[in-house]
């Protein structure tokens, strides 16, 4: 029977990892990731899991240990923020292209400067481009299914890359939760262990690594990007088999209230709870507006977006991190190029709000939403400027 | 050494294993001793080995898609971080075996770098695995500049040396920092073993590799890997260059073991260091002040590095 406890996320998020039978764990501590590690070594130490916990000197290093311990065969986790994600980038975009299935939680926060450990999603955009499965999540709940359910998709011999959770940092990572703790027999059977396709040991020497020239190095991103493409159904199959054993059934994009919105609001991550909050008020109030979750940032869900906001007259994307000299959000980004050849295109409006913690509360997204529908034309706005 | 000599006296080929691990076709440059270094290691190693290998000429010219010269595992993953992958190599096996996933073998992890790899850009990840007691070695081959990239000066480029970032100008003569002493750095970590060796030396480099293997944690070999190109120097003279550097004194052979220092070749007399220098093109503009002033360094270290095996050994034989 699942069990039901109040607990901080990020220890709701290590005993996952625990019950996820994770073998090396390599980490170096950064705010607001800490609670997650410290739990995790724990755990090791007290005997509740049997891994190698391996206390890095860097977060370079803490990918370049679970590129190793991966490639030898290992279950392997890390977790990290904001600089030591932009440290360990490097090698971030190498685990891909070697098809290593690492699991990452990336508790979201801004990247410096100035310096700031509070939450946004300027980490995890300037990585946007790695080659990751990215997911996206909204509460505790959804942080300790996607442990399971990243290495159940990441694992897939059809698959086999890195996946990366998306959680916000302190507004879920030190917040106490109600969460439904899965049976480890439930666990064991959805999670059984990653028996790697190649590996490195003696008995069947494989080099991993190898350079190439430009003779072959075109033919392995075209390998690398439809790897990525490619995963897309087992990310769904792997989603729709956690929700039959669970109840619980995610999917690429949510939608809340869209019937017969002719105004959609599109976010991620923590602050799409927020956002629910207005638009109950605003429908509330008669106006015919909707919200759409985006969840699964890589692969995009291009298909299952354009057909969430297939009836809407206008968009309002909000973004938590900016494309500098751009043209706004990367979030917002990639809608438009969604949208650019539909027939029939929304009005796309960009908001760039809740950067380095700034609250965002529901009336906010309700004066965004009004701007948005005042002001004509295509724009973009940093939200809540103090001038 | 004696043991060595007495080996020596045998038919010496016979003593060694046939069986190569990093094998020929690859496409080190004419005369290369750090291709040479590189294949004494993995024989000594043999067959149950996994080498993490850093960014660098032996990576380069080891592993074109789709082709590979290993036989043996082999992963390269980036420049800096040679150590940290073999931590985790050396961390899942132990793990896999404890869990029995995998049947319980011993098998050696290995780490590989270059000069530049280890004593610039990957000393972090290096001192990182050593602080953290990994079973692994970890193998620097030392050419004295990144001769990968076109001979560009490191820490551990010698001084005097005209490198194409330290090029011997009309104001200032090449190198001006005499060059970073790893394994001291290595030995600062009180791992259970640290060696220096050179490919000139094949049988006194193989032992120490086996030693080195068998020994449980840490252990760090510095290899002299000369390097015709980038030391203008003709390739047939590459033997012949190591020997000078360490009957020179330029690069004394010696072991730490748990603390206890040895010296491999202990020699009475060095050298003049000028023998070694004159016949590289990388020296050829030191001037007579310089060449004392390198002369009168290398005296100076190897006086220190003797009172070292003096001082750790006192009382123990």
């Amino acid at each position: 029977m699942a069990t039901r406890v109040g607990m901080e996320v990020s220890i709701a998020a290590a005993e996952a990892v625990k019950q996820a039978n994770v073998d090396v764990i390599a980490a170096y501590p950064i705010t607001p990731q800490t609670h997650i590690v410290e739990h995790l070594s724990e755990v090791v130490n007290n005997g509740e899991l049997d891994a190698e916990f391996i206390p890095v000197e860097s977060e370079h290093s803490a990918m370049s240990v679970c590129t190793g311990s991966s490639a030898a065969g290992a279950r392997s986790f890390t977790c990290t923020s904001s600089q030591g994600l932009a440290l360990m980038s490097e090698i971030v975009y190498i685990t891909s292209s070697l098809r290593l299935p690492i699991l990452m939680l990336l508790a979201n926060r801004s990247l410096s400067g100035p310096l700031s450990i509070w939450n946004d999603h300027t980490d995890v955009m300037s990585i946007r481009d790695c080659g990751w499965i990215q997911v996206f999540v909204e509460n505790g709940q959804e942080v300790y299914d996607h442990v399971f359910i990243g290495y159940r998709v990441a694992e897939d011999r059809n698959v086999l890359l890195p996946f990366m959770v998306n959680l916000d940092g302190f507004v879920l990572t030190h917040v106490i939760e109600p969460i439904e703790f899965l049976d480890q027999e439930i666990v064991d059977r959805y999670l059984p262990p990653y028996q790697p396709k190649y590996s490195l040991h003696p008995d069947h020497p494989v080099t991993m690594g190898a350079f190439a020239t430009p003779a072959l190095y075109t033919e392995t991103k075209k390998a690398q990007t439809e790897s990525l493409t490619e995963a897309m159904p087992y990310v769904l199959k792997a989603w729709q088999e956690f929700g039959d054993m669970t109840g619980r059934y995610y999917h690429p994009v949510e939608t809340y209230k869209t019937e017969g919105a002719k105004v959609v609001l599109v976010t991620q991550g923590s602050l799409s709870e927020t956002a629910t909050l207005a638009i109950d008020s605003l429908q509330g109030a008669g106006e015919p507006v909707g919200l759409v979750k985006i969840r699964l940032w890589r692969p995009f869900p291009f298909e299952e977006f354009k057909e969430a906001v297939a009836g809407a007259d206008l968009v309002v994307v909000m973004d938590r991190a900016i494309s500098y000299g751009g043209p706004g959000g990367p979030l917002a980004s990639e809608i438009r190029s969604a949208l650019y050849a539909q027939e029939k295109r929304p009005r796309i409006v960009n908001f760039i709000a809740g950067i380095a913690g700034r609250d965002v509360a529901p009336e906010d997204f309700v004066h965004m939403i009004q701007q948005a529908q005042e002001r004509p034309g295509e724009w973009y706005e940093l939200y809540g400027v103090r001038e | 050494m004696d043991k060595n000599l007495d080996r020596l006296n045998v038919y010496a080929s016979r003593l060694i294993s046939q069986k190569e691990y990093f094998v020929p076709g690859h496409r080190a440059c004419q005369g290369c001793a750090e291709a040479l270094a590189l294949r004494l290691v993995a024989k000594a190693l043999g067959r149950n080995n996994v080498i993490a290998s850093a960014t660098g000429c032996m990576e380069i010219v080891s592993s074109p898609l789709p082709l590979t010269s290993w036989n043996v595992p082999w992963i390269h993953v980036a420049f800096e971080n040679a150590a940290a992958v073999a931590s985790g190599i050396e961390a899942g096996l132990k793990v896999l075996m404890r869990k029995g996933r995998i049947p319980p073998k011993r098998i050696n992890v290995m780490a590989m770098a270059g000069d530049g790899g280890t004593s610039d850009i990957g000393l972090q990840a290096l001192s990182g695995a050593m602080e953290r007691g990994h079973d692994f070695i970890y193998v620097c081959f030392d050419n004295e500049a990144y001769m990968n990239t076109g001979i560009q000066r490191s820490s551990s480029t010698p001084f005097g040396a005209s490198t194409t970032t330290s090029p011997a100008g009309s104001v200032v003569p090449g190198q001006t920092t005499w060059k970073k002493n790893m394994p001291e750095i290595a030995v600062a970590h009180n791992i259970p073993y640290v060696a220096t060796a050179c490919s000139s030396y094949p049988f006194d480099l193989m032992e120490k590799v086996k030693k080195a293997a068998a020994i449980e944690g840490p252990a760090y070999i510095h290899i002299l890997s000369v390097c015709p190109t980038g030391w203008r120097l003709p390739p047939q003279m590459a033997i012949h260059a190591g020997r000078l550097a360490v009957e020179t004194g330029m690069f004394p052979l010696y072991e730490v073991e748990q603390g206890r220092y040895h010296l491999n070749i202990d020699l009475s007399e060095l050298r003049p260091i000028e023998e070694y220098l004159k016949i590289q093109g990388r020296f050829r503009h030191l001037t007579p002040e310089m060449i004392e002033q390198i002369q009168q360094r290398v005296g100076e270290e190897y006086e220190k590095l003797k009172k070292k095996v003096r001082m750790t050994n006192e009382g123990q034989e």
